[in-house]
């Protein structure tokens, strides 16, 4: 199974971050990527950090026409701030390995449709 | 068809549904395939069984039939080379055991401890925690103890279409999400183990109701609930919280034959003839509380305090002895622990008897809200007001109850109970 696992935090959080929780947190993804490592049939696939939301732009097409809009698609109180592709077994372990992630993240572990 | 060959098909419904749904999703990996199979196999035993007759081996018999139904549907799939998704797990030579479990042999297997890991399993399964609370408890009820869509909706109080959809939705998430078929690695043990005890109970609650169909209330799904209690007991010994579910389960268990009268009437607690309660589970289920300490909190305290309030009435030799103020105070501490609007009720029905009907329907106001589809709301407030003389109120509230309720044999007796206060 491949999974997903979006990154979710308010973005002011890392913002303020001192070099203390700086640290803390690289640690945890270090940490994560290890355990990943670890894991006989366990991979990471891919992973990023995402600049924040502010940096982005939508695209909508409306009409034939794209409209293109500052900002992120959805205002949020707690934005997407990375992600992980991860090879896994099964979602139990998916869970097991993504506990290593920093604590105060929430989580979302989607599946890969690979039927597609 | 006779009696003796409907007699055989639900045993065989009670008896193998998990075992066997248990097997063919271990085999085949697809929960509904496995589950349409066995319902088809159940289908055809309906109808080629009064025929030509119960066969001697029904669980070899129905394990054939759903076999060679799966792989039907599993032919046809290939000739449209259409892709299903399974579900994931551990590499177990499932081919050959699926060998091993022939038609003949089927019987013997389900004595080995392998199939009741297939059917622990199943239960993890179904049970898993990426579930919502609800789904896992209308899944485990459906896939393994067989119960149809509508009895389950009617146990957890939803229309029959929104219970359906429930439960493709979970069918769906355990898939897609890629929740394996295993037993819990040893440290996640405990965590869901809880899961499963909640849904365990639930499961007790429904064998223990008299169901829709002209079913005796023994066997069925509370016998099934007990056995898995009994089997996690015995894979996971000392633990608290099993310990005080599987004791909870034999002291409300071992009333069944007196909740019913010869004539299939709802006989209620204060009239049952205590001789008929089984004494020797009785004794089980005191002796599992006595030696148990006292549970801290969570969800074994919950188990802890509605066993000790199963004890007070086994432990009574005549519904006038019963320790009401007892009763009343567990549940009190249940409420406090739950919050549950259910057990508002029980409690109200123990203040009743422990304080007079006034103080029992002060707690019953505003319930409405969070029960409103509870026949035993009113049938409660009616026995109450019935009690404080309110016959006019009673027989209203009797009424709602009958408008509410599902069950023949409880409808039996709330007709019963509005007959009586309108003759007084």
């Amino acid at each position: 199974m491949k999974y997903v696992v979006l990154l979710y935090q308010d973005e002011r959080v890392w913002a303020e971050a001192d070099e203390a929780l700086q640290r803390e947190t690289i640690a945890a993804h270090e940490a994560f990527s290890h355990r990943v490592e670890q894991h006989p049939a366990a991979e990471v696939v891919a992973g990023e950090a995402l600049r924040v939301v502010a940096e982005a732009t939508t695209l909508r097409r409306q009409g034939g026409r794209t409209v293109l809009t500052d900002g992120p698609f959805a205002e949020t109180a707690e934005q997407l701030g990375g992600f992980y592709v991860v090879e896994a077994p099964d979602l139990d372990t998916m869970l097991e390995l993504a506990e290593a992630l920093p604590g105060d993240y929430t989580l979302e572990v989607r599946p890969v449709d690979d039927g597609i | 068809m006779d009696a003796s060959t409907t007699a055989a098909l639900e045993l065989a419904h009670r008896e193998h549904w998990g075992p066997l749904m248990a097997l063919l999703v271990g085999r085949f990996r697809r929960l509904e395939l496995a589950e349409d199979a066995l319902a088809d196999a159940f289908e055809q035993a309906s109808r080629h069984w009064p025929r030509d007759g119960v066969p001697d081996n029904p669980a070899g018999w129905l394990h054939t039939a759903a076999r060679r139904r799966a792989v039907d549907v599993l032919r046809a799939e290939a000739v449209r080379a259409r892709r299903v998704p399974e579900l994931v797990g551990e590499q177990v030579d499932r081919e050959e055991r699926a060998g091993r479990a022939t038609a003949e042999r089927l019987a013997e297997v389900e004595e080995e401890v392998l199939v009741r890991d297939d059917v622990l399993r199943l239960v993890f399964l179904c049970c898993h925690p990426a579930l919502a609370l609800e789904a896992r408890a209308a899944l485990t009820l459906r896939l393994v103890l067989g119960l149809p869509t509508a009895e389950i909706a009617r146990l957890f109080l939803v229309s029959e279409p929104t219970m359906a959809a429930r439960l493709t939705r979970a069918r769906k998430k355990l898939v897609g999400a890629g929740v394996a078929l295993r037993l819990p690695p040893g440290e996640r043990l405990d965590d869901r183990v809880e899961d499963v005890l909640r849904v365990v109970y639930l499961t007790f609650t429904a064998g223990y109701a008299p169901g829709a169909e002209p079913a005796p209330v023994e066997g069925g799904a509370a016998e099934e609930a007990v056995r898995l209690g009994r089997l996690l007991d015995a894979l996971l010994p000392g633990r608290a919280d099993v310990r005080a579910l599987l004791a909870l389960m034999l002291l409300q268990h071992s009333r069944r034959e007196a909740r019913v009268s010869a004539s299939g009437e709802l006989v209620l607690l204060p009239d049952q003839d205590r001789a008929r309660w089984h004494h020797d589970e009785i004794a089980e289920g005191l002796g599992l509380l006595v030696d148990l300490p006292v549970p801290r909190g969570g969800t074994a305290l919950e188990l802890y305090l509605q066993a000790m309030v199963a004890a007070v009435h086994a432990g009574a030799p005549t519904a006038a002895d019963t320790d009401w103020g007892l009763v009343a105070g567990l549940y009190a501490q249940l409420e406090e622990l739950t919050g549950s609007a259910v057990v508002r009720l029980n409690r109200a029905v123990a203040v009743a008897e422990a304080d007079g009907p006034a103080a029992g329907l002060t707690l019953l106001d505003g319930l409405e809200d969070q029960l409103p589809r509870s026949h035993r709301l009113p049938a409660v407030r009616a026995e109450l007001l019935w009690r404080q003389g309110r016959t006019g109120a009673a027989a209203a509230e009797f009424e709602r109850a009958l408008q509410l309720c599902p069950n023949e044999v409880e409808q039996a007796h709330l007709h019963r109970r509005l007959t009586e206060v309108r003759a007084v």
